[in-house]
């Protein structure tokens, strides 16, 4: 299952990505669990804190562990009846061979049904047991997905700086889908297989100890057979990653530049480069492939020694009368289910790593950091006048190297601040520190006089609404997106906001209006119509401050001029922070801030920068100088 | 699938290969019941003797038991064996390997002669089966109650020591035919695998009187056939191996052609066909898609021709054991197939709803998370953790429902299996009863059921995949059948070598492959060299599109575009991409170093020539600043340089060779103003006669080119110098009055 979306940060499926599966994708299959995966860092620590998280089931788990063991229990007797069954029917034969005696069907009847019984009983059990088990999967499953995304909104915005959307997703799907299935498999399969190991080890003895022997020879054969196997195939298989990995990042290399590859003739490189990777891949794709479907016919040819040392034997057992015919029949087929448990409980390892590597992720985003704590006593000014303050603040991403150094700046109610700086320059950040996305290392940031770390972040941000740039709508109807900024708002009221945000007039010409359903990338309606909606959605949430990052190129001319007059009507009567790209916007702010690698370097009016002929005043003239070109 | 079926083509000879040795495997792994069931039957059950033909047989011996033949059927027994007397010179060696004979003629057979001895079988059997029967009678006369009593014959009391036949040949004919007659009816009544059966334990009598060690004999045969079928075991093993390394290189073989052959396409293509498949789907036709059809090639040489051969060998050979039981076979089958149809019915659906509910959950997720500032800002956390648990809670319960239907599959399989056991053991006792069968075969025959559902669960496993893999075959097809939109033309037109190229539009128009409408529209203007040729104009209004046009990334649908009067289609593709420098929209850097970059149009520029071209292009600081300079690596996609990193790399790449054309397609936008200008400036120095195309959305970037095209849905608007347009094109007006404050649009 590839649940691979194509989103904007990664418009190109990687074919690399994801966990490592076994060779050539087999997945779960055979191989997967063969292949040793990733291992967890504390393998101990980890599954203990997985069974404290399975806590509340042990109830249930030990229902599954008995019903397991009775499953298998009553599955292992029935070759051994089953085998009187053959000896009575032989024994008969031979009777009247000899003369005298016949088949006794009475017998023969009364042990098949016993068997018949027996088989039908485990069945039953082993029925319910994964009947229980996958209700206990499926709950893990889910409260792991919730418990991750209850996470998810608690983190504070730092994680994501270095941490992909694809990887945290990934957490939730992925990793939980690992844990829930190797889970309650390994769990059931631990107990069956450990009951079958011993069972079958208890009626092979009880047949013959010196069969059991020859059985159990073959066994460190079989194993040491496999783990040679594997050792070689571990290193091809490493190698065609390896080169498949090669492979790939070509193939994705050239096909998202191919316009550059053939702008530059490139095509005859690129080819000769495919080659070269190409064939190394070959030469270790079909080794790792042989080596590793090696597995199968050894352990096969293993089995087959000793069914045929048992058959041996066995006949030379049954002709000095030490033991039956039933019972050599029985002892084949245990001999059949003795390598296949004992496989599992070799392998079981295995699994509960990838389990543990899985849960070790899952645990470590649960434990990532939170929000830092609210203010013991938190303000919450019934209104607020709308009077930003930045007192001495500093700030870093990473506290080593500051990004602001030692800012003051004031924004009096109702006022317009731009802030500008080429791309890059930090200009997100002043947004951040005042949504109190992050926290201000040293100074303080005040709204009305009051330190914005005493309010609840709650009742900080509903004094605020955001435009940004990248244009967030989510898959609903355009009604219910715009409701987003005050999801009590009634109908009338959204519509409302669309009008005063020019939504209203271009949602009748779309299908379905309102009632529209936006697809998963919003894709179906325009840039600027969906910067038009997130206009409409601040428009709804009338907060007293507002952040506007202005569109810049992505939107034709008539759309942008749409924007232009709903940001300012937007921006009537509220205090504004707008990251400027248009000098229009510029010049008429009643603050700018002008910011360059992350520093503000100078701050105030248009005419005020201009004449201190500073950096403001060279990248506002650069526009304008002669061009040189021609 | 079967479109790329030509790529099996080289290895025919070797899928031939697989198919015989498939059948080799498939008749070793088969053989091994029929040896269990032969140490079974002859070893256990008959001792080790495995034909009702004595290998030796006292001379006096075939006398008696010719009682029970007629003239031409001793005969013909007599010449199967050679008669060894004490007169003859090889009798010593004999006489001492068999104490028990003294000086008794001793017989060996010797006739190899298969209608000889297959004209004997019954006679000898009867014969012999007759023997032991009045043998048993003699030493035990109350234990047959269902023999008739011979008249003037009181067994109980006959002589000890004495031989019953003896007496039978001294009897009056009349009597002894009698008695011959009620034995043989009697024997006839037990059909022929009994009297087999008998006669096989009178020759085991025979072999004690000779005094032959039986145990050693039984025992010999049992140790025999098991070294055969260790020599089976290791033949089966040698042969799946060498069908694995056959089957490995095949797979592994037509993977790396397909994937070749897909490249090969794939780097061909023009824009038209990028645009149809879309480039993350041509990614994944060529790296998953392929391994998906490598691993079904393996696994359909090892397993999926396998299984039939196996079911296939394994029903015959059961239905030769007992083709009365083939029904139970049959009925197994069909309720595996019944339960695996059902289970599939129901959870199929399930499974299609289950992948968009985890994409559902997905998005939800994704979304909270890409608008994680926004979800914030408004608060909303609550909002979207109840939107995650719908679709959580959804996904879980699809989720059960799927898993509870399939874990049914393995407790009910387990329970047909094993009441398949059950089944053929009643039936197969009843067969044996009547005599159809012995115990042994029964065991083979189960031996064979279990073997024939498990080739079947196979199949039916590798039948889950199958369709997966299908579709990827069908997709790679897809990729190479599609034949390529721009091609070179047969006589290509040479191109002038100069420093600059005219490039003009005649009457131009486009249309995207499969659109409704043009994207251009009879577009037609000149780039002179020397001179700057600015394109603008509102998103979608077909900019990018006129300068695609230009190195054949499409062809025009009508018109024509030349460079230095020569049609761009008439020339050839190379030859007309060497005089044109490039720099696309979207900075595209491929790994390396920053100078493998920068030499990717001309492998032999020296150093010099990438240090001018990286200072034109305003990339010297970063470069120079840079830990390794030139030779610092660029991972995938420049994935490790900021976009104006990127894009300044880009530049640089166009400006290391010297070309007649310069295309600029809108690659300043991720440029600061600054650098913007900077970077213009030093054009001016590097390429002065060449024809520089420049593709912008600011106005400033190109208010000073020689000559602006104005576009708006894909036509021509206006055409002209900055000055010139600003009096009479309203659509540029517009486009300044959005950008520019009011004093600087003069």
């Amino acid at each position: 299952m590839s649940n691979h979306k194509i989103t904007a940060t990664n418009p190109i499926p990687r074919a690399a990505a994801g966990p490592q599966r076994g060779p050539l994708g087999m997945g779960r299959g055979p191989m997967g669990g063969m292949m040793k995966g990733e291992k967890a860092k504390d393998f101990r620590g980890t599954l203990r804190r997985l069974m404290a998280y399975m806590a509340k089931y042990r109830l249930r788990v030990a229902v599954v562990f008995l019903f397991a063991v009775v499953s298998t229990i009553f599955s292992i007797a029935g070759p051994k009846i089953l085998g009187r069954a053959t000896t009575e029917l032989f024994s008969g034969v031979m009777a009247r061979l000899q003369g005298g005696g016949n088949i006794d069907f009475a017998v023969i009847g009364r042990i098949l049904l016993t068997v018949l019984t027996l088989y039908a009983i485990s069945a039953v059990f082993a029925y319910l047991m994964g009947w229980l088990m996958s209700a206990v999967s499926a709950d893990i499953a889910f409260r792991f997905r919730r418990d991750i995304a209850r996470k998810l909104n608690l983190i504070p915005f730092q994680y994501f700086d270095n941490t992909t959307h694809g990887e945290t997703l990934s957490r939730i799907t992925n990793d939980v889908d690992t844990i829930s299935q190797t889970l309650g498999q390994s769990l059931t399969q631990i107990v069956t297989s450990a009951v079958s190991v011993l069972g079958v080890l208890v009626m092979m003895l009880s047949i013959s100890w010196q069969m059991t022997l020859v059985a159990l020879v073959v066994l460190p054969l079989s194993m040491g057979l496999v783990g040679f196997i594997v050792r070689q195939s571990q290193t091809y298989f490493k190698q065609q990653q390896e080169y498949l990995g090669h492979v790939n990042g070509h193939i994705e290399e050239m096909y998202a530049g191919h316009v550059v590859m053939k702008a530059f003739n490139g095509e005859a490189k690129a080819l000769a480069k495919f080659e070269t990777f190409n064939d190394s891949l070959h030469a270790s794709a079909w080794k790792s492939q042989f080596l590793s479907g090696l597995m199968m016919p050894m352990m096969h040819f293993v089995g087959n020694v000793g069914y045929v040392g048992v058959s041996i034997l066995g006949g030379v057992l049954a002709i000095r009368g030490i033991i039956t015919v039933g019972d050599i029949q029985a002892f084949l087929q245990y001999m059949r289910s003795f390598t296949q448990p004992i496989a599992q409980l070799a392998n079981i390892s295995n699994v509960l790593q990838q389990t543990a590597a899985a849960a070790e992720r899952v645990f470590a985003f649960l434990d990532e950091k939170q929000e830092l704590e609210e203010a013991a006593n938190p303000v919450n000014p019934p209104s607020v006048a709308g009077r930003v303050a930045f007192e001495n603040v500093h700030f870093g991403y990473d506290p080593a190297k500051p990004v602001i150094k030692n800012f003051s700046a004031i924004a009096e109610p109702g006022r317009k601040v731009a802030i500008v700086g080429p791309t890059g320059a930090g200009k997100t950040t002043m947004v951040k520190l005042l949504m109190r996305f992050y926290d201000v290392d040293a100074g303080r940031i005040t709204i009305d006089g009051h330190d914005i770390r005493d309010f609840r972040r709650a009742d900080l941000r509903r004094n605020f609404a955001m435009v940004l740039q990248d244009t967030w709508l989510y898959n609903a109807t355009i009604m219910e997106n715009i409701r987003y900024g005050r999801l009590d708002a009634t109908d009338d009221e959204v519509i409302a906001a669309a009008k005063a945000a020019y939504v209203d007039h271009f949602v009748h010409t779309l299908p379905d209006g309102y009632a529209m359903e936006l697809n998963e990338e919003s894709s179906n309606i325009s840039q600027g119509q969906k910067q038009l909606l997130t206009i409409a959605r601040a428009i709804l949430a009338d907060p007293r401050i507002l952040i506007l990052d202005e569109a810049t190129s992505s939107v034709d001319t008539r759309t942008e001029l749409l924007i232009q007059k709903a940001m300012d009507g937007l921006m009537r009567g509220r205090t504004s922070f707008v990251i400027a790209h248009r000098l229009s916007t510029i010049r008429n702010a009643d603050l700018i801030l002008v910011m360059n690698e992350g520093d503000i370097v100078e701050q105030g009016s248009h005419d005020e920068l201009i004449t201190r002929n500073g950096f403001y005043a060279e990248l506002y003239n650069s526009q304008f100088e002669p061009t040189v070109v021609g | 699938m079967l479109k790329l079926i030509r790529y099996l083509k080289p290895y025919l000879l070797t899928v031939a290969i697989i198919v015989v040795l498939l059948f080799v495997q498939a008749n070793m792994d088969l053989a091994l019941p029929d040896y269990l069931s032969r140490i079974v039957n002859v070893g256990i059950q008959q001792g080790g003797v495995d034909s009702p033909f004595p290998k030796l047989l006292r001379a006096a011996e075939l006398e008696r038991l010719s009682l029970f033949l007629d003239e031409t059927e001793r005969g013909q027994v007599k010449s199967a064996y050679r008669r060894y007397g004490s007169g003859d010179p090889e009798f010593a060696a004999l006489a001492e390997s068999l104490p028990a004979i003294g000086q008794d003629a001793i017989l060996i057979l010797t006739s190899d002669d298969r209608a000889t001895l297959q004209a004997i079988r019954g006679p000898l059997s009867r014969a012999l089966a007759a023997s032991g029967v009045l043998r048993q009678l003699a030493a035990n006369p109350l234990g047959q109650p269902d023999l008739p009593s011979i008249p003037g014959l009181d067994l109980t009391r006959l002589p000890a020591g004495l031989d019953l036949l003896d007496v039978l040949a001294r009897l009056p004919a009349d009597q002894s035919v009698a008695i011959k007659q009620a034995v043989l009816a009697q024997l006839d009544g037990l059909g022929d695998g009994m009297v087999e059966q008998a006669a096989i334990r009178a020759v085991r009598a025979e072999y004690a009187a000779l005094g032959l060690d039986l145990e050693k004999l039984q025992t010999g045969y049992i140790v025999q056939t098991g070294l055969l079928m260790l020599a089976l075991t290791l033949g089966s093993a040698l042969v799946t191996i060498l069908i694995g390394l056959l089957a490995s290189r095949t797979a592994a073989g037509i993977a790396r052609a397909l994937r070749r052959d897909v490249f090969r396409t794939v780097v061909g293509f023009s824009g038209a066909e990028f645009d149809q498949f879309s480039t993350a789907s041509l990614i994944t036709r060529s790296t998953n898609d392929v391994t998906q059809v490598q691993m079904v090639i393996f696994m359909l040489l090892r397993m999926v021709i396998y299984a039939p051969i196996m079911g296939g060998g394994g029903f015959i050979r059961a239905m030769g054991k007992a083709p009365s039981m083939g029904w139970i076979i049959g009925l197994a089958v069909l309720v595996m197939l019944a339960l695996i149809v059902v289970v599939f019915i129901i959870a199929m659906p399930k499974f299609r709803s289950i992948q968009k509910l985890v994409d559902r959950l997905n998005l939800v997720a994704r979304e909270n998370l890409t608008g994680l500032m926004v979800v914030r800002a408004f608060n909303r956390q609550p909002f979207e953790e109840r939107r995650f648990d719908g679709a959580n809670q959804e996904l879980t319960s699809v989720n059960l429902f799927v898993n509870r239907v399939m874990v049914v599959m393995m407790p009910v399989m387990m329970l047909v299996m094993n009441l398949l056991s059950i089944a053929v053991i009643w039936v197969g006792a009843h067969q044996i009863a009547e005599s159809a069968m012995q115990v042994g075969d029964m065991m083979a025959f189960l031996q064979y059921t279990m073997q024939i559902v498990m080739s079947f669960l196979m199949l039916s496993m590798v039948f889950i995949f199958l369709p997966r893999a299908s579709v990827s075959g069908d997709r790679i097809a897809e990729v190479l059948r599609t034949r390529r939109s721009v091609k070179d033309p047969g006589l290509p037109v040479p191109l002038p070598p100069a420093q600059g190229a005219r490039v003009e539009f005649r009457d131009v128009s486009f249309r995207y492959p499969g659109a409704d409408s043009d994207v251009l529209c009879n577009i037609s203007f000149t780039a002179e060299p020397g001179q700057t040729t600015a394109i603008i104009g509102p998103t979608g209004s077909g900019k990018s599109t006129i300068v695609n046009l230009i190195p054949r990334f499409y062809d025009v649908t009508a018109g024509v575009v030349l460079v230095d009067g020569v049609d761009v289609r008439a020339a050839a593709q190379a030859d007309l991409r060497d005089r044109i420098g490039y720099v696309p929209q979207k900075a595209t850097l491929f790994s390396g170093t920053v100078a493998s970059n920068l030499r990717y149009g001309l492998d032999a520029a020296d150093k010099v020539q990438l240090a001018e071209a990286v200072a034109a292009a305003q990339a010297a600081d970063f470069v120079n600043n840079r830990e390794g300079g030139y030779e610092a690596t660029v991972s995938q996609g420049g994935a490790n340089l900021s976009g104006g990193q990127k894009q300044r790399l880009s530049i640089a790449r166009a400006l290391v060779k010297r070309y007649p054309v310069y295309i600029f397609d809108d690659s300043f936008s991720a440029l600061d103003l600054k650098t913007d200008s900077a970077l213009r400036h030093a054009l001016k120095d590097t390429v002065r006669q060449a024809t520089l195309i420049i593709v912008a959305q600011r106005v400033s970037t190109i208010m000073q080119a020689d000559r602006i095209v104005v576009l708006d849905e894909g036509q021509i608007v206006g055409q002209g110098s900055h000055r010139e347009l600003m009096a009479s094109c309203a659509t540029y007006r517009e486009i300044v009055n959005s950008q520019l404050g009011t004093k600087e649009k003069a």
